[in-house]
C-alpha cells in the first residue's frame, strides 16, 4: 500500500476563521430568532458556508431535519468561545491562515528548514459586514508558540493552560507520516495552532495578557519582550523545585483527586488513541483489498459474453469502495486530534496540581521554619532546653553563653521570627489565592471538557453514520450490477 | 434393428429404444464393397461401463432435445438432502457418515422416499462412476479430500459442516443434471442399503480392464490430438482464463476475510477502553458507556459479516475453482478420445495399404511356388483383421461423436448454471454487506438520539 502522494503545502481553506466566524454569526442570528434548528432555512450561500465549515472542522454537517441539531451542537464550542466571549474575541477575529517553508541560519549558524505560520487578525465588524480589509498578520514558527506557552505556564501557574498540538507525530498508523515536514502533518498542526490561540483568546484571564497580545501583533522584538519579563529565571527555579521530590504533610484532598483524575485521563486517552490507530490501519487494509475485486472483475468480464457488462460495472463500484476509505480515515484523524488536545490538557491539569503541591509545600516549609525558630526563642528565653540540640549539648559541655550573647541571639531570632511570620502570611495568602483561582479555572475546565468531549463523541457517531451510508450506497449499486450478470 | 447408415433423428426424447448415432463413416472412410459384412449392432457398450439404463439411451441430437425439455418443464421431481453427520468408530478407523434423504416421484424408483447413510468414500465412488460413464460430461466437483494443514482437521466441526454443505450441493447438481440423474449408479447410491452398495461397488469393469483403459488413455495422451476442432480450442482457452480469474477471486475473498478478522481484533479493544474511561468521569460517564456499547455491537455485526463471507461466498468460489479443473480434465478426455480415433484411423489405413501390397507380392510369389491356396488363407486373415479394425474404428468414431456432442450441450448447460450460481452468490454477498451497514447505522443513530434526548432533558441546549 503506497503512501498518499504529498499534497502541496497550502492551507486547505483560506482564512478558515473567517468562515467559522460567519457561521457562528449565522447560528447566533438564527438562535436569537428562536428558530428550531430543524427549520433552519438557509440561502444557497449559507449552505455552501456550512459545507465549507464542515470540511474545515472535520465534522459532517447534514441537511437532515432529524440531525438539524447537529448543526448547532458542533458549532456550539466555537459559539461558546465567542459568545461567552472575552473582550478580545469580541473585537478581533484570530486565525492561523497559512503555512510556509523557510530556510535560515539557526542559533549555531547552521542551515535549517522550518515552517512558519501566518497569524491573521481581523476586526470583527468588518468580517460580519462582508467587507474584507487586509488583516494584520505576522509569521510565527512553532518554537515561538512554545515560548509563549511556557511564559503563560510560569506566569499563571494556577490556570490550566491550553496545550499546543504535538511536537512530533505520535499514534500514527502506517499510512500517516511521522515526518514533521509532511504537508498533512503541517496542515493538522496549523489547525491545532489556531485552536490553541482561540483557546487562549477565549480564556477570561489569559486573553488579557499583554505578552499574548503582542505575540499576535508584534512580529519583531516580541521574543526580547518576553525575556525581559524575567520569566525564564522563575521558570528555571520552578522547574528545579518541581523536579525535586517533596512530600506534603497535609495534602489537599481535592487537588490530590484532581491529579489522580489527570493521570487516569492521560492513560485512558493514550490507550484509546493507540487502539484507534491500529484499527484504522486494519480498516484501511479491508477497504483497499476490495480494489482487487475491481481489477479481477474487469479482466473476467473480457472473457464472458452475457456476464461481461454486469461484472465490469460491479468492478467500478468495488474500486469506488476501496477509494472511499481515504476520506473516512481523514475525518477520523480530526477526531483523534480532538482527543489528543485533551490528552495534553490532562497534562496541563496535572501540572496545576503539582504546582499547588509545591505552593503548599513551600508554605509548610515556611511554617515549619517559623515554629522551630519560635521554639528556639522560647528555649533561649526560659533557659530550658526541651529538645535535643547541638546548642544544648555544647552548653552542657562548654557552659552557657554570656547574657550579652543571649541577648544578641534573641534579637536576631525575633527579627527572623518576624520575617518568618511575614513569609508564612505571604505564602498562606499565595496558597489561598492559588487554590481559589485554580479551583475556579478547574471548574471552568471541567465544564469545557465535558462539553467538548461530548461533542467529539457525537461527531464520531456522525462520522460512523456517514461511513455506513456510503457503504450502503456502494453495495446497493454493486448488487444491482451483480443482478445484471 | 436398423442396419448400417440409416439414421432416425425423429426419435423423441427419453424413451427411444435403440436409436443410433448419426453414421458419418461414409464421410470419413471409403465405403468398401465388403461392408455388407458389417452389421452395425446397436451397441449398448458405446461407452465403457454399463451404468447406462438402456431405456435412456439417446442420440446426441435427441439429447439436446431432452436438455431443452428439462429446462422448459422446470418440474423438479427429485429432492435430495445431505445432513446429520455422525461419527463411526471401528477397530481400524474413524469416519463420518452423512444422512442422504431422497424424495422423488420418478417411476424408476421403487418408492417415493429413501433414507441412507453414506460416507465420503461413497461419494468419491459415485463421481468416479459417473465420469467413467460420461467422460465428457461436466460433473460438479466434490469437496476436497482433506485440509492440507493436517489430518487432525478432518473431524473439526467447521470442516465437517463445510463438507456436508458441499456434498449436499454436489448431489443436487447431479440430480439436476439431465443425464447424470438417470444414472443407475446414482439411483443405487440414493437408495441401496449399505451392504447392497458395497456389493454393487464390487461389480463393474474389473481392475485389469480399468488398467487397460488407463494405458490406452495414457498412450493417446502421449500421442496427442492432431486436428482439434476450433470450438474445443476456444473452450480450452476460455477454461484457462476462467480458471485464473476464479482462483484470483477466491484468493481475494480469503484475503478480505483475513483483513476483516484483524480489524475485528483491534476493534474489540475499543469498546472496553471507552468503558474504562467512563469510570473516571461524571457527566461524560453516560455518553462514554453508550459509545462503548455501540462499538461492541458493531463488533458483533462485523463478526457475523466475516462468518457470512466464509460460509457463503468462499465455498461457492472454491467450488468453481475446482470446476475449472474438472473442465480441464473433461477437455483432456475428449482430446484423448479423438486421439484414439485418429490412431485407429491411421492403423486401419496402414493395414489396408499392407493388404494391397501384400496381395500383389504374394500372388506372384506363391503362385509360382505353392499354388493358390495359402494366398487365399493370407488374404482371409487380413480381411478378418481389417474387419475387426473397422469395427473398432467405427466404435471409436461413435465414441468421439458422442463425446463431442455431449460436451457441447453440457458446456452450454454448465455455463448457464455457473452464471446463475455466481450471480446469486455475489448478489447475496452484496445484500449481506448492505444489511451489515444498515445495522451499524442503526446502532450509531440510536446513540445520537439518546444524546439528543439527554440534552433536552438536562436543558443544556436550547432547541426552541
Amino acid at each position: 500500500m503506497e503512501k498518499k502522494p504529498p499534497k502541496k503545502l497550502q492551507a486547505k481553506h483560506k482564512s478558515p476563521r473567517s468562515i467559522n466566524f460567519k457561521v457562528i454569526k449565522l447560528c447566533s442570528n438564527h438562535s436569537r430568532n428562536k428558530l428550531k434548528p430543524e427549520a433552519l432555512i438557509l440561502a444557497k450561500s449559507e449552505e455552501q458556508l456550512l459545507s465549507a465549515y464542515g470540511k474545515t472542522n472535520g465534522c459532517v454537517l447534514t441537511r437532515d431535519a432529524g440531525l438539524g441539531i447537529e448543526y448547532c451542537d458542533s458549532l456550539d464550542q466555537n459559539l461558546q468561545m465567542v459568545e461567552k466571549g472575552t473582550s478580545l474575541l469580541k473585537k478581533m477575529e484570530i486565525s492561523v491562515a497559512e503555512a510556509e517553508k523557510r530556510t535560515g541560519k539557526n542559533a549555531v549558524n547552521m542551515q535549517e528548514t522550518y515552517t512558519v505560520y501566518l497569524i491573521e487578525m481581523r476586526p470583527v465588524d468588518a468580517a460580519s459586514e462582508g467587507t474584507n480589509p487586509v488583516p494584520d498578520s505576522l509569521w510565527r514558527r512553532y518554537s515561538e508558540f512554545e515560548l509563549l506557552r511556557n511564559y503563560l505556564l510560569v506566569t499563571y501557574p494556577f490556570l490550566v493552560v491550553p496545550p499546543l498540538p504535538e511536537k512530533r507525530a505520535e499514534f500514527v498508523w502506517h499510512k500517516l507520516s511521522a515526518d514533521n515536514m509532511d504537508p498533512d502533518f503541517v496542515e493538522r498542526r496549523r489547525v491545532g495552532l489556531e485552536n490553541f490561540l482561540l483557546r487562549v483568546a477565549s480564556h477570561p484571564d489569559l486573553s488579557t495578557d499583554k505578552i499574548f497580545y503582542s505575540f499576535l501583533t508584534e512580529e519583531n522584538g516580541w521574543k526580547e519582550t518576553v525575556f525581559e519579563t524575567g520569566f525564564q529565571a522563575k521558570a528555571d527555579s520552578r522547574l528545579k523545585a518541581l523536579n525535586a521530590t517533596f512530600r506534603v504533610k497535609n495534602p489537599d484532598k481535592r487537588f490530590a483527586e484532581m491529579k489522580h483524575y489527570g493521570d487516569e485521563l492521560q492513560s485512558v486517552i493514550s490507550q484509546l488513541l493507540r487502539v484507534r490507530a491500529r484499527a484504522a490501519d486494519r480498516l484501511y487494509g479491508v477497504y483497499k483489498v476490495h480494489g482487487n475485486y475491481g481489477r479481477v472483475f474487469s479482466e473476467w468480464s473480457a472473457i464472458e459474453k452475457e456476464m461481461g457488462d454486469g461484472l465490469q460495472s460491479a468492478g467500478h463500484h468495488m474500486d469506488a469502495y476501496a477509494a472511499s476509505v481515504d476520506d473516512i480515515l481523514e475525518e477520523e484523524e480530526h477526531y483523534a486530534d480532538q482527543m489528543k488536545e485533551y490528552l495534553f490538557y490532562a497534562d496541563a491539569l496535572r501540572a496545576v496540581c503539582r504546582k499547588h503541591e509545591l505552593t503548599q509545600y513551600e508554605l509548610e516549609m515556611a511554617a515549619q521554619d517559623l515554629t522551630s525558630k519560635k521554639q528556639q526563642r522560647e528555649e533561649l528565653a526560659t533557659g530550658t532546653i526541651r529538645t535535643f540540640s547541638l546548642k544544648g549539648v555544647t552548653s552542657k559541655l562548654f557552659g552557657q553563653e554570656t547574657p550579652e550573647q543571649r541577648e544578641a541571639k534573641l534579637k536576631m531570632l525575633e527579627t527572623q521570627i518576624e520575617e518568618g511570620e511575614e513569609l508564612v502570611k505571604e505564602r498562606n495568602a499565595e496558597c489561598e489565592e492559588f487554590v481559589k483561582s485554580a479551583w475556579v479555572d478547574i471548574e471552568r475546565f471541567k465544564e469545557q471538557k465535558d462539553h467538548d468531549l461530548r461533542e467529539a463523541l457525537i461527531s464520531y457517531a456522525i462520522m460512523q453514520i456517514s461511513m455506513c451510508k456510503k457503504g450502503i450506497q456502494v453495495w446497493n449499486n454493486a448488487k444491482e450490477c451483480f443482478s445484471k450478470m | 434393428m436398423m442396419s448400417g447408415s440409416v439414421v432416425d433423428n425423429t426419435v423423441s426424447s427419453g424413451n427411444s429404444s435403440a436409436a443410433i448415432p448419426t453414421d458419418i463413416s461414409g464421410q470419413i472412410l471409403d465405403l468398401d464393397e465388403d461392408d455388407d459384412l458389417e452389421v452395425f449392432s446397436k451397441d449398448t457398450t458405446l461407452t465403457d461401463g454399463s451404468s447406462f439404463n438402456a431405456s435412456m439411451q439417446t442420440s446426441p441430437a435427441s439429447m439436446i432435445n431432452q436438455y431443452k425439455f428439462e429446462e422448459d418443464a422446470d418440474t423438479k421431481d427429485i429432492f435430495v438432502t445431505v445432513d446429520n453427520p455422525e461419527s463411526h468408530v471401528t477397530a481400524i478407523e474413524t469416519y463420518i457418515t452423512y444422512r442422504v434423504m431422497t424424495k422423488t416421484t420418478r417411476s424408476e424408483f421403487d418408492s417415493s422416499e429413501f433414507e441412507v447413510r453414506r460416507r465420503y468414500q461413497d461419494f468419491l465412488w459415485l463421481k468416479g462412476r459417473l465420469e467413467e460413464a460420461h467422460p465428457t460430461l461436466i460433473a460438479h466437483p466434490l469437496p476436497e479430500k482433506f485440509v492440507v494443514k493436517g489430518m487432525v482437521e478432518r473431524f473439526n466441526e467447521d470442516f465437517i459442516e463445510t463438507r456436508r454443505r458441499a456434498l449436499h450441493r454436489f448431489l443436487n447438481k447431479i440430480a439436476e443434471h439431465p443425464i447424470f440423474s438417470s444414472s443407475e449408479d446414482f439411483k443405487i447410491f440414493l437408495t441401496a442399503a449399505s451392504g447392497e452398495l458395497t456389493s454393487h461397488k464390487k461389480q463393474g469393469p474389473g481392475f485389469l480392464s480399468r488398467m487397460g483403459d488407463t494405458v490406452k488413455a495414457v498412450a493417446a495422451a502421449v500421442r496427442g490430438v492432431r486436428n482439434r476442432p476450433q470450438e474445443f480450442t476456444e473452450m480450452q482457452e476460455y477454461v484457462e482464463a476462467f480458471s485464473q480469474k476464479i482462483s484470483s477471486l477466491d484468493k481475494v475473498t480469503q484475503r478480505i476475510v483475513r483483513e476483516q478478522k484483524e480489524y475485528l481484533e483491534e476493534l474489540k479493544e475499543c469498546g472496553p477502553t471507552y468503558a474504562l474511561w467512563s469510570q473516571s468521569e461524571e457527566e461524560l460517564a453516560e455518553p462514554l458507556k453508550n459509545v462503548a456499547g455501540c462499538v461492541d455491537r458493531c463488533c458483533k455485526e462485523t463478526e457475523e459479516q466475516v462468518k457470512n463471507l466464509s460460509d457463503h461466498l468462499i465455498p461457492v468460489l472454491h467450488e468453481y475453482v475446482l470446476c475449472a479443473d474438472t473442465l480441464k480434465a473433461v477437455l483432456r478426455r475428449r482430446d484423448n478420445i479423438q486421439a484414439d480415433f485418429e490412431a485407429k484411423t491411421e492403423a486401419l489405413a496402414t493395414k489396408k495399404a499392407d493388404r494391397d501390397t501384400e496381395s500383389k507380392v504374394l500372388s506372384l510369389a506363391w503362385a509360382s511356388l505353392v499354388g493358390r491356396f495359402p494366398e487365399e488363407v493370407k488374404q482371409q486373415k487380413i480381411k478378418g483383421e481389417i474387419k475387426e479394425m473397422r469395427n473398432d474404428l467405427d466404435k471409436a468414431e461413435d465414441r468421439l461423436e458422442w463425446a463431442n456432442n455431449a460436451l457441447k450441450s453440457d458446456w452450454t448447460r454448465w455455463q448457464k448454471v455457473m452464471r446463475t450460481d455466481l450471480r446469486s452468490a455475489f448478489v447475496d454477498t452484496a445484500e449481506r454487506n448492505v444489511s451489515y451497514y444498515e445495522k451499524c447505522l442503526a446502532v450509531w443513530e440510536s446513540f445520537l438520539h439518546s444524546q439528543r434526548t439527554d440534552a433536552e432533558g438536562n436543558g443544556k441546549v436550547d432547541f426552541s
